[in-house]
């Protein structure tokens, strides 16, 4: 299909037309390294990398760059989350290079969640470029092989460079034009936000579709199982850009709070049966934070086990 | 303006409570608009303050005075006069203005009475919020008027960021999405196309990062 | 209607009670007063349409910082009636006479006086 720039397994499963599977593991408040090395190992043979989340929800944790490191002492592929809030320029360039230095070669480039949600809320954020800028930042390292400030790099980072995108969000009218926006800033692949309103987010590709933008990019469906009524509920009401509509509720709560779970991993999995078939999708992003035990049947059940062997490949 | 708050009345008698001859000083400017610090508000300050000390059985002379500005030597030279007849001035001007009182008569201990918000507007009388945070560095014109960097939590400038609900900040609901704001903005001129355009890293070296800011003209200077 | 009315009360007429000034209010209690009551029209019945809503305001305003300094929030009320209504207003000169006589004289007035002499 299309040559991968780097030596990441993510975009190399993607150039070589596969639809790619990625899931996420949430580091532990703690430094107990054997938190991570766990969590991957349930799922490591399911996926072909997994993400590190990045102090989500401003809630202090083992930084995602050391994470990775323990996936990729593992020999898992990891994709380093990275939020401009708790960063600038200078510590962004050099985390960068740190984790190119112990050969990570995915990133995605996320604003990070404010402050005010996390254990933390009267500290300073930093917001010195922002998530379109870092995009800019890992390509330009990667492609001009230089600082920003212009001096060269020794041994220039060589990462596979991705952003998120929320179909959900508001406002609507403004959300293609932002994925056209991460494209020009140089997104080489996308997770979005975990879908349960299938007809927006078919809308919303469409419109992408129509801009040549899934050609461009590769966008990879987020896809989160729901434990309960109780979750769904919580994640339709409180969550901001989180669309979950109201026959999605309806059908965990008509089943008995035994068989929910059960239920929420059926959905999830029609979900991604469904969105397969649709132009433009390139995979999946499986997100089962603190349920990673259930994304084997996920992937197995969605048809996407066994993972492709890429191994050989150049 | 510059937007002001008073201090919480226990705090302000905290910090003049060891003294015997204070001057309560106002400023008839921006303190003045946003109700903290004019005339009005030391008159009542003042009378507080004293009936305050007098319930402790102390007479504290408590004096006043509104000066026009407190940030221009020449309104401030209008007190030299007098300040050696008090052990304090309890200043209700905003920041800029109790230090530069405080750099003016030196030994004098001069005391904030009111604490020193933001740049911002009268949205309605009693309700005022931020609009500038003197970045160095105007960038409105690309944004249709609205600036990113003082209105939005993240300050953005390739926003909004995927928080954004119902044209509110994921922080708080009464906070507007800024991103929102601009996009909306930019539609009613009829250029939303301009959004895509990518706003590139800024530099903050004007702004508060770069260190203590001055601006020289020396075109006017005599 | 010649009824009478506690003697303790010193009046203060003023056009509408929207001409009180919170620092009215204040510094009588600064010369020693141990009560201070506004008297005003019914609410929706100022002749300046929001004179006596304003006067609630300072009132609330005034009650916090009596209540701030430690002089007591509970001295400072404000009443609503009609002109015509005489029998409220003896009610409300001795309701608030009561309420003054139960909390006591106002605790500045030592220093007050203290100044005097």
């Amino acid at each position: 299909m299309s040559d991968a720039k780097t030596p990441s397994k993510l975009e190399r499963i993607l150039a070589a037309g596969h639809q790619a599977v990625t899931s996420e593991c949430g580091p532990p408040r703690g430094s107990d390294a054997e938190v991570i090395r766990k969590k991957a190992e349930l799922i490591r043979d399911h996926v072909d990398a997994i993400n590190i989340t990045d102090n989500q929800t401003s809630v202090t944790r083992l930084c995602s760059l050391a994470a990775c490191i323990h996936l990729k002492s593992m020999g898992v592929e990891p994709v380093l989350q990275m939020v401009v809030r708790d960063r600038n320029r200078i510590a962004i360039q050099s985390d960068i290079l740190g984790a190119a230095s112990f050969d990570i070669h995915n990133i995605l480039c996320l604003s990070g969640d404010h402050q005010v949600f996390g254990d933390n809320p009267k500290g300073q954020n930093v917001f010195d470029i922002d998530s379109m800028q870092l995009i800019q930042t890992a390509r330009y390292m990667r492609d001009e092989g230089k600082f920003l400030g212009g001096d060269d790099i020794a041994r220039p980072p060589r990462f596979f460079v991705g952003a998120a995108a929320n179909p959900f969000a508001d406002p609507f009218e403004i959300r293609v034009r932002r994925l056209a926006k991460k494209i020009a800033a140089g997104a080489e692949f996308i997770q979005t936000q975990c879908i349960y309103n299938l007809d927006k987010f078919e809308q919303w590709l469409a419109q992408a579709r129509d801009r040549g933008l899934h050609e461009r990019v590769a966008i990879l469906a987020g896809v989160t199982p729901l434990k309960s009524a109780g979750m769904a509920k919580y994640m339709k009401n409180r969550v901001p850009g989180m669309d979950v509509p109201d026959e999605v509720v309806k059908r965990m709560s008509g089943v008995a709070k035994e068989k929910q779970a059960q239920e929420g991993i059926d959905i999830c999995v029609e979900t991604i049966q469904r969105l397969r078939e649709v132009e433009g999708v390139r995979g999946f992003h499986v997100m089962a934070i603190e349920w990673e035990e259930k994304v084997p049947e996920i992937v197995e059940r969605s048809g996407l086990y066994p993972r492709p062997d890429i191994s050989g490949g150049p | 303006m510059i937007v002001a708050k008073p201090k919480p009345f226990e705090e302000v008698m905290e910090s003049v409570h060891p003294f015997e001859r204070i001057l309560v000083a106002g400023c008839n400017e921006c303190v003045t608009v946003c109700e903290a610090g004019g005339k009005k508000e030391v008159g009542v300050l003042a009378s507080a303050l004293r009936m305050s000390f007098m319930n402790e059985g102390r007479q504290v002379r408590i004096d006043e005075v509104t000066l026009e500005r407190q940030c221009d030597r020449e309104y401030l030279e209008e007190i030299r006069d007098r300040i050696d007849q008090y052990d304090a001035v309890l200043s209700l001007a905003c920041g800029v203005g109790v230090q530069f009182m405080a750099e003016t008569y030196v030994q004098t201990p001069v005391l904030p009475g009111v604490d020193t918000c933001f740049m911002g507007v009268t949205e309605e009388r009693g309700v005022w919020s931020e609009r500038c945070q003197g970045c160095g560095q105007c960038v409105l014109a690309v944004t249709g008027g609205i600036c990113p960097i003082s209105r939005c939590a993240k300050r953005l400038l390739n926003g909004p960021c995927g928080g954004s609900t119902k044209g509110k900040c994921e922080i708080s609901k009464e906070v507007d999405c800024a991103w929102q704001l601009i996009i909306d903005r930019l539609t009613e001129l009829g250029r939303l196309d301009d959004y895509e355009q990518l706003a590139p890293i800024k530099d903050w070296s004007t702004e508060r990062a770069g260190g203590p800011r001055r601006v020289v003209r020396e075109d006017v200077r005599s | 209607m010649r009824l009478q009315y506690p003697n303790n009360i010193r009046i203060v007429s003023v056009p509408c009670t929207g001409k009180v000034d919170l620092l009215h209010i204040l510094r009588a209690f600064e010369k020693g007063a141990d009560g201070v009551y506004v008297l005003g029209c019914m609410e929706g019945e100022c002749r300046y349409e929001n004179g006596n809503l304003r006067a609630r305001k300072r009132v609330e305003k005034a009650r916090e910082i009596l209540e701030t300094i430690g002089i007591g929030g509970e001295r400072v009320a404000m009443y609503n009636l009609s002109s015509s209504e005489a029998p409220r207003f003896v009610a409300y000169a001795k309701e608030m006479t009561e309420r003054i006589r139960g909390l006591g004289p106002n605790p500045i007035k030592n220093a007050v006086k203290g100044k005097a002499a």
